[in-house]
C-alpha cells in the first residue's frame, strides 16, 4: 500500500473547527484549486501565520476535536490542495474523519499521552513523520531524534483508503 | 439488552456489514442544497455516473444564499437547478418557494419517523426531532447517497439525556441544549447518538424538539433523536392523512422505533432544568455557555433572528411578543429572517411581520444568509452580534466579529435594550 508523510505542520489547539480550516465565504469556489489561498485562514491560534507556516507541510499534528462544526468536504479539499494528506490528532468530529478517508486521506487518531510526546519532542520542529500503513507505524523524526508509534484503523477505513475512496467502493458493490 | 430507536431503525435499514461496527443502511432521504451539492453534482459527472437512485427520494433547495449575491453563488444555483431539472426531481425548491433546508423539509412532511436521512450539512440532525435517524455528511457521501441511496455508519451508541423539572418563563428549547452543550461539551457526544427524552421534551412541541436537535452536532453527535409521539403525527398528520385511517394508526405504526424498556445506553445523563436561566454563549465555541445574567449590559452591534436553530414561527411569535408596542435601541441593527415562505406567510397574517416592523428590524426573505456569513448581515470586524443561530465560531458571521448565540426571547429583549440583557426583564 502507498505511503504517506513529510513535513509536519504542528497546531497546539483542541477543537479547530472546519469553519477556520476553510471559511464559508470560500464555500463558493467550485473547484479545489481555487481553494488553495485560503487553507486555516481564520485559524485562531497565536503566532500562526497561514501565509508562511503551511508552506512545504504535508503532515499535520493536532489536538483534539479536529474538524469538528461544519461538514464541508472542503476541509479535506483545502489541506489535499496545499499537499497535506494526513492529520494526526487526539481526535477527530465524525463527519471530518469520515470525510478524510472517503477521499483517500488518513485520520490518525491517536492517544493522549502520544500526541502530548509528540508536541514536547517535537513540536514546533521541523519535524517529519511516514506512515507506514502497512505495519500501522507512525515514524516520527526530527530535533535529533526518531520514534515509532504504532496506530490502529478500522478494516473499513483501510479498504476505503485502498480502494480510492468511498465512491469507488460502494457503487461497484452497492 | 433491549435496543434504542436508533438502533431499531439501523436494523430496519442496514443492508451490509462490511467491516466491524460499519453498517451500510438503506436511506429513505437525501437532502441536498447548493452549496455542498454543486461538488457532489460535478464530480459525478466528471466519473461519467451522473445518475441518481430515486428522483422521489431526493429533496433539493436553494437556501444557503438566496437569491444569489453574485456569480460565483449564481453558478451553485444553477448547477443544482439544472441538475433538479435533468433529473426530473419534482421536490426542488427555487427561489420564491425556498427557505432553510432544516425549516422548509421537516415543513414538507418529508422526516418522518424510522427515517433514514442524510444532507451534506452538518445540521441536517435537526430531523431526528420526528424519530428519525438524520446525519450529517460530506460531498462524497452524499455522492454516494444521491447515486446509490445508501451510507455507512458505525453501529450507532446512544446518550439519552432525560430532561426534567419545570422550565421557567422566559427559558426555551434554545436555552435548553446550550445548557446540554455547555455540561457535556463540543466533543462530548462525538460518534454518538443522542436521545432527548423526559418529561420536558416530551411536551415540546416540534418546533422545540428541532431546535434541540438541531444543536446536537454542536456536542459532537451524529444524530440528535426525539421520540415519535402524538405531538408527531400532528405535526406530520396534513402529509400523511392519505397513508393512515387514523392518528392512533400512524402512532402505532411509528411506535415499532420507540426504545425498548431495557435498551443499552452508553449513559443517561439526567438534566433538571428547573434552576435554569436563559443562557448565552460567551467565547468561540459553543460550549462556552453561561447565564445571560453574567453577561448582562454586553453591548451589541447587531441581533439576527432566524436560521434552522430559530427561525420558526414559534420563535417569531416569541420575539414578536415581547417587541410588541416597543422599538430598538438607536445603537443597534437588528434583522429576522423567517425560515421559510411559510413561515413568512403565517407571520404576515398573524401580524407578527408588522410587529418586527414597527419595532425597527429589516425583515429579510428566507435564506441561511448571515448565519453563516455569506450575506444579508455579514459582521465588519470587531463587531458583536447577538444571534439565534447555532454557531459562534470565530469569524463565523464575519471576519473578525463576534457571535452571541441566544434563544429568541433573550435575543428580542437584547435588540431593545441595546446591550445582552435578561429576556425574564420582558416576562408577559
Ligand atoms: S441556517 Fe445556518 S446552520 Fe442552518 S443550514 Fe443554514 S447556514 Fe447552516
Amino acid at each position: 500500500m502507498s505511503c504517506f508523510g513529510g513535513n509536519v505542520l504542528f497546531l497546539d489547539r483542541s477543537d479547530i473547527n472546519t469553519d477556520e480550516i476553510i471559511p464559508a465565504k470560500y464555500l463558493t469556489e467550485i473547484s479545489k484549486q481555487a481553494l488553495k489561498p485560503y487553507l486555516l485562514e481564520d485559524l485562531k491560534l497565536q503566532g500562526f501565520d497561514p501565509t508562511i507556516d503551511i508552506k512545504d507541510k504535508q503532515v499535520i499534528i493536532t489536538r483534539a476535536n479536529f474538524g469538528c462544526g461544519s461538514s464541508r468536504e472542503h476541509a479535506p479539499w483545502a489541506l489535499e490542495i496545499n499537499g497535506i494528506h494526513v492529520v494526526i490528532a487526539q481526535g477527530f468530529a465524525r463527519i471530518f474523519r469520515q470525510n478524510m478517508f472517503n477521499c483517500g486521506m488518513l485520520a490518525i487518531a491517536l492517544a493522549g499521552k502520544d500526541i502530548d510526546r509528540l508536541f514536547a519532542e517535537f513540536a514546533p520542529g521541523p519535524a517529519a513523520v511516514d506512515v507506514d500503513l502497512d505495519r500501522n507505524i507512525l515514524s516520527v523524526s526530527g530535533n535529533g531524534q526518531d520514534i515509532r508509534i504504532p496506530f490502529t484503523i478500522s478494516d473499513f477505513d483501510r479498504a476505503l483508503v485502498e480502494a480510492g475512496g468511498w465512491l469507488e467502493y460502494a457503487d461497484k458493490k452497492y | 439488552m433491549g435496543k434504542t430507536i436508533a438502533r431499531k431503525i439501523f436494523d430496519s435499514h442496514s443492508i451490509d456489514n462490511p467491516a466491524g461496527d460499519i453498517h451500510v443502511i438503506r436511506l429513505d432521504a437525501v437532502f441536498c442544497h447548493e452549496i455542498t451539492t454543486p461538488a457532489a453534482i460535478n464530480d459525478l459527472v466528471s466519473r461519467g455516473k451522473d445518475r441518481i437512485f430515486d428522483p422521489s427520494k431526493i429533496k433539493a433547495v436553494i437556501d444557503h444564499v438566496t437569491p444569489a449575491k453574485d456569480s460565483k453563488t449564481a453558478l451553485q444555483g444553477k448547477i443544482l437547478r439544472d441538475w433538479a431539472r435533468r433529473h426530473k426531481i419534482a421536490d426542488f425548491f427555487d427561489i420564491g418557494k425556498n427557505g432553510v433546508c432544516h425549516a422548509i423539509f421537516p415543513e414538507k412532511g418529508f422526516a418522518r419517523p424510522g427515517f433514514t436521512i442524510i444532507m451534506g450539512d452538518s445540521h441536517t440532525c435537526t430531523h431526528g426531532a420526528f424519530g428519525a435517524f438524520a446525519a450529517g455528511v460530506g460531498t462524497t457521501d452524499l455522492e454516494v447517497g444521491i447515486l446509490k441511496g445508501v451510507c455507512a455508519f458505525r453501529y450507532p451508541k446512544t446518550i439519552k439525556i432525560d430532561v426534567v423539572g419545570t422550565l421557567r418563563p422566559g427559558v426555551f428549547a434554545k436555552d435548553v441544549i446550550l445548557h446540554i452543550i455547555g455540561e457535556i461539551g463540543v466533543s462530548g457526544a462525538t460518534d454518538h447518538v443522542i436521545e432527548f427524552a423526559g418529561p420536558i421534551v416530551e411536551d415540546m412541541s416540534m418546533e422545540a424538539r428541532m431546535t434541540l436537535c438541531n444543536m446536537a452536532v454542536e456536542a459532537g453527535a451524529t444524530s440528535g433523536i426525539c421520540c415519535p409521539d402524538m405531538t408527531t403525527v400532528d405535526y406530520l398528520w396534513p402529509h400523511i392523512e392519505n397513508e393512515f385511517s387514523s392518528k392512533a394508526e400512524a402512532l402505532n405504526k411509528y411506535s415499532c422505533f420507540l426504545p425498548d424498556a431495557d435498551a443499552e445506553y452508553e449513559s443517561v445523563i439526567s438534566i433538571d432544568i428547573s434552576d435554569l436561566s436563559p443562557q448565552v454563549t460567551f467565547g468561540f465555541l459553543p460550549e462556552n455557555v453561561k447565564p445571560v445574567s453574567g453577561m448582562e449590559k454586553t453591548p451589541v452591534d447587531q441581533v439576527y433572528i432566524g436560521s434552522c436553530t430559530n427561525g420558526r414561527i414559534e420563535d417569531l411569535e416569541v420575539a414578536a411578543k415581547i417587541l410588541e408596542g416597543r422599538h430598538i435601541a438607536d445603537s443597534l441593527r437588528a434583522i429576522v429572517s423567517p425560515a421559510t415562505p411559510e413561515i413568512y406567510r403565517k407571520a404576515l397574517e398573524k401580524g407578527i411581520i408588522k410587529v418586527f416592523m414597527d419595532a425597527g428590524f429589516c425583515v429579510t426573505n428566507p435564506t441561511c444568509g448571515a448565519c453563516l456569513g455569506m450575506s444579508n448581515g455579514v459582521l465588519a470586524k470587531g463587531e458583536v452580534c447577538a444571534s439565534t443561530t447555532n454557531r459562534n465560531f470565530n469569524g463565523r458571521m464575519g471576519k473578525g466579529g463576534m457571535v452571541h448565540l441566544m434563544s429568541p426571547a433573550t435575543a428580542a429583549a437584547t435588540a431593545i435594550a441595546g446591550y445582552i440583557t435578561n429576556s425574564e426583564l420582558y416576562e408577559g
